[in-house]
């Protein structure tokens, strides 16, 4: 790969709106699911407890059903897990207390050689957990803000903010309308790719640093643009090279980490695309379209100034 | 002068093999031993994790569950988790009256939750449930197992505190009428609680019930009470830990058998692998010589964090796992600054010598301010975090600092190196760059 800010014909800004549109469109609609039918929250975040019976061999639900009614239990809802469905994972919602699932594990114990992983959740855990992710990520921003204006500017600041918070929703997004199963490392995943999404914004922002430099006047939206689209090409094999090579490890966690992971990789890859495409569609493009009103802003200031200064006290 | 110039320096380039055999031998010799003394959190192991809510204990209603109520708390849980020999047990207070206590490998978890959860409150009662003596009257620290002088089964032997009380007590119970001469032992009595329901249950809270025929003057108290060694030890164990100031009630339980743990973990650690490996493999050919150092400095990044890792004594979760993969990527995507710095540098016609210094000046800033925003993320969500959160902060803090040592002093003590023997003068194709594609001066 090899990019020549020179002689390159792509163009991030010019196209800008339709990156926002989409974007746009497709967080509302994040949102309004999110709103409505909800993330398919798991055991972790709903009150209740889960069975996973090993077999150790193929089963089916109805066998572990069966199972279950032999000691007097029945389970709300029972899927079936691992590559050969040797794991039966029963949900009651609800919960049991301390004897019941004694009572269960002994059970399947006897039949199976194995003890089933008894998960009794109050959503306490789940919730307090999310809860404080959110807190401390928006604690997190706060402080990236601060950072960020002491280096480079504030508009920078806000431009990586909306990038982060554009990466966590579509994630949010993704989830909301494949209803996938969201866990506890679903949050981890979250988290993840809020650094990610951060360390990657700020990598492009810092070229176009660079580069604003460099430039004798910059006056017009055009010549922000120029700057921007400059620095974008600049950076573009960096970032295609970083996001592949970490898209290496988690799809490779993906295909291959079996069940356990399966949610926890998929969030990732799906925020690493996320991640990558808010750093060279919404952020700079963001930044640039502030930017330019900030200056408009000043030009007027300067002048109503410079006209004050030249009819003085017509009155 | 010119003539030397031109010579390559093989020195530079023995010392940069010597460092490279230095850390792969280092690596083969060392990472297993370090991979196994990784402690792994519940989610990779199997364990347990038990969140409590602490309640003032019956005769105490009032009392309000403060600060240093619950520090004791965690301290009398603390000494009795020694008693189970889990290491690195991690018990947190959480919110204003919970303890969420995580043991990771334990072998016999019912064991481990009764032990967790009983109050451990030892009271000696008459079979009309007056109260005798209790803990207070005992030696602390005092309890032991022992052996039973006759029968030789395992037993529990405690002390009294006061000389006289025992005596005066077994005198107490031997002159009542012969139905009613036996001390009854309990653990855990509770208001309501009866001698001759408790008696008949299969699982009861009566510890034993001695028959007391004659005066005992003796300050040393035999419990005897279908013990097996290893019960015995226990609940001399948890005597001496001491009585929780509190009771416990089980908010949840999350416990996981080690099966799963182990299939997971095997599963993740080959999958990691693969990833590693393809990484690797894209360094090599994306960046040529370059992506070799890369795949040293690399492979010295994933060995130094779990050296640190193993330092802080820190335990490996999957949060901790999802940060070492960003930690990777950061790791690499330092690299890959630095040699599309480079790059860029050779392609504007720069000497390699050059475009290695300029390089490495220019990306150096990027990098900082990249790693720094990520970090200062990290502390905000160690210090406000809870358990996984933190964990995760933890892992990430760490990986960055590292990424940074390796993939910036590292790659740079590396390649420089190589672009200071000479070796590579003249040679841009060796990073990747066409010789077409450098623009003229």
């Amino acid at each position: 790969m090899k990019f020549n800010s020179e002689t390159s014909k792509l163009d991030f800004i010019k196209h800008r709106k339709k990156f926002f549109a989409f974007s746009g469109a497709f967080l509302l609609t994040g949102i309004i699911l999110l709103f409505t039918i909800g993330l398919n929250l798991g055991i972790d975040f709903e009150s209740g407890t889960t069975v996973d019976v090993l077999a150790g061999e193929e089963v089916t639900a109805a066998e572990i059903d069966q199972q279950f009614a032999e000691i007097g239990y029945e389970p709300d809802d029972i899927m079936l897990a691992g590559e050969n469905n040797e794991i039966g994972r029963a949900s009651f919602i609800g919960g049991l207390d301390q004897e019941e699932s004694l009572e269960i594990q002994s059970h399947f114990e006897d039949i199976y050689g194995s003890t089933p992983n008894v998960s009794t959740i109050t959503p306490i855990v789940g919730e307090e957990l999310a809860q404080n992710a959110v807190i401390s990520v928006l604690i997190a921003t706060v402080g990236i803000i601060i950072y960020v204006t002491f280096r480079f500017e504030f508009l920078y600041g806000v431009a990586a903010i909306v990038a982060l918070f554009h990466d966590a929703l579509f994630i949010l997004t993704v989830f909301a309308v494949t209803q996938m199963e969201v866990n506890i490392p679903f949050i981890a995943a979250v988290l993840t790719i809020v650094g990610y999404s951060i360390n990657d914004t700020i990598v492009t922002f810092d070229r176009i640093r660079e580069n604003m430099r460099l430039e004798k006047a910059v006056n017009t939206f055009e010549d922000i643009s120029r700057v921007v689209n400059k620095s974008l090409v600049q950076t573009l094999a960096r970032s295609i090279n970083t996001v592949l090579t970490v898209v290496f490890a988690a799809g490779a966690l993906l295909l291959l980490g079996g069940e356990g992971l399966r949610v926890f990789s998929f969030a990732l890859v799906v925020g690493l695309v996320a991640g990558t495409y808010s750093s060279l569609f919404i952020a700079a493009q963001l930044w640039a379209v502030l930017k330019s009103k900030q200056i408009a802003r000043r030009l007027r200031r300067e002048e109503l100034k410079a006209r004050e200064e030249s009819e003085p006290e017509n009155a | 002068m010119a003539k030397r110039r031109k010579g390559v320096r093989k020195s530079f380039i023995a010392v940069f093999f010597a460092i490279v055999i230095a850390i792969g031998v280092m690596i083969t010799v060392t990472a297993e031993e370090q991979v196994d003394d990784i402690s792994l959190g519940l989610d990779l192991q199997g364990g347990f994790e038990v969140l409590y809510e602490v309640q003032p204990l019956d005769e105490e209603e009032d009392r309000e569950i403060d600060r240093e109520l619950l520090t004791d708390t965690v301290s009398a849980l603390n000494a009795r988790i020694d008693v189970l020999g889990v290491s690195e047990p991690s018990i947190n207070i959480e919110g204003e009256d919970r303890i969420r206590v995580q043991l990771a490998g334990v072998d016999d978890q019912e064991q481990a939750r009764e032990l967790l959860s009983t109050q451990a409150r030892l009271e000696f009662r008459d079979v009309n449930d007056e109260l005798m003596m209790d803990g207070s009257d005992l030696v602390e620290g005092g309890a032991r197992q022992n052996f039973h002088g006759e029968t030789n089964e395992p037993i529990v032997s405690v002390t009294v505190d006061d000389a006289t009380l025992f005596e005066d007590i077994t005198r107490e119970i031997s002159s009542r009428p012969p139905e009613e001469r036996q001390l009854v032992i309990w653990l855990d009595y509770e208001e309501g609680d009866s001698f001759e329901e408790e008696i008949m249950k299969e699982d009861s809270k009566i510890v034993s019930a001695p028959r007391v025929d004659e005066v005992i003057p003796s300050r040393d108290v035999m419990i005897s009470g279908n013990f097996t060694v290893e019960s015995a030890s226990d609940l001399a164990g948890i005597l001496n830990a001491g009585a929780l100031p509190v009771e416990l009630e089980e908010l949840s339980l999350n416990s996981v058998g080690a099966q799963l743990g182990e299939r997971s973990m095997e599963l993740a650690v080959n999958a990691g692998i693969v990833g590693i490996a393809l990484i690797f493999a894209y360094m090599l050919f994306y960046y040529r010589f370059m992506g070799a150092v890369a795949v040293v400095t690399l492979s010295a990044y994933i060995y130094l964090v779990l050296v640190i890792f193993n330092w802080l004594n820190a335990v490996l979760t999957l949060p901790g796992i999802a940060a070492l993969i960003l930690g990777v990527g950061m790791a690499v995507d330092a690299n890959i600054i630095t040699f599309e710095r480079i790059k860029d540098e050779l392609r504007s016609g720069r000497s390699v010598m050059s475009a290695f210094k300029a390089g490495s000046r220019r990306s150096l800033s990027t990098i900082l301010d990249a790693n720094i925003t990520t970090i200062l993320a990290a502390a905000v969500l160690f210090y406000f975090g809870t358990s996984a959160v933190q964990g995760f902060a933890v892992m990430l803090i760490v990986s960055i600092l590292t990424s940074f040592l390796t993939a910036v002093f590292g790659a740079r003590l590396l390649l420089g190196l190589w672009v200071n023997s000479r070796a590579l003068n003249k040679k841009p194709r060796l990073f990747g760059v066409k010789e077409s594609d450098i623009s003229e001066i």
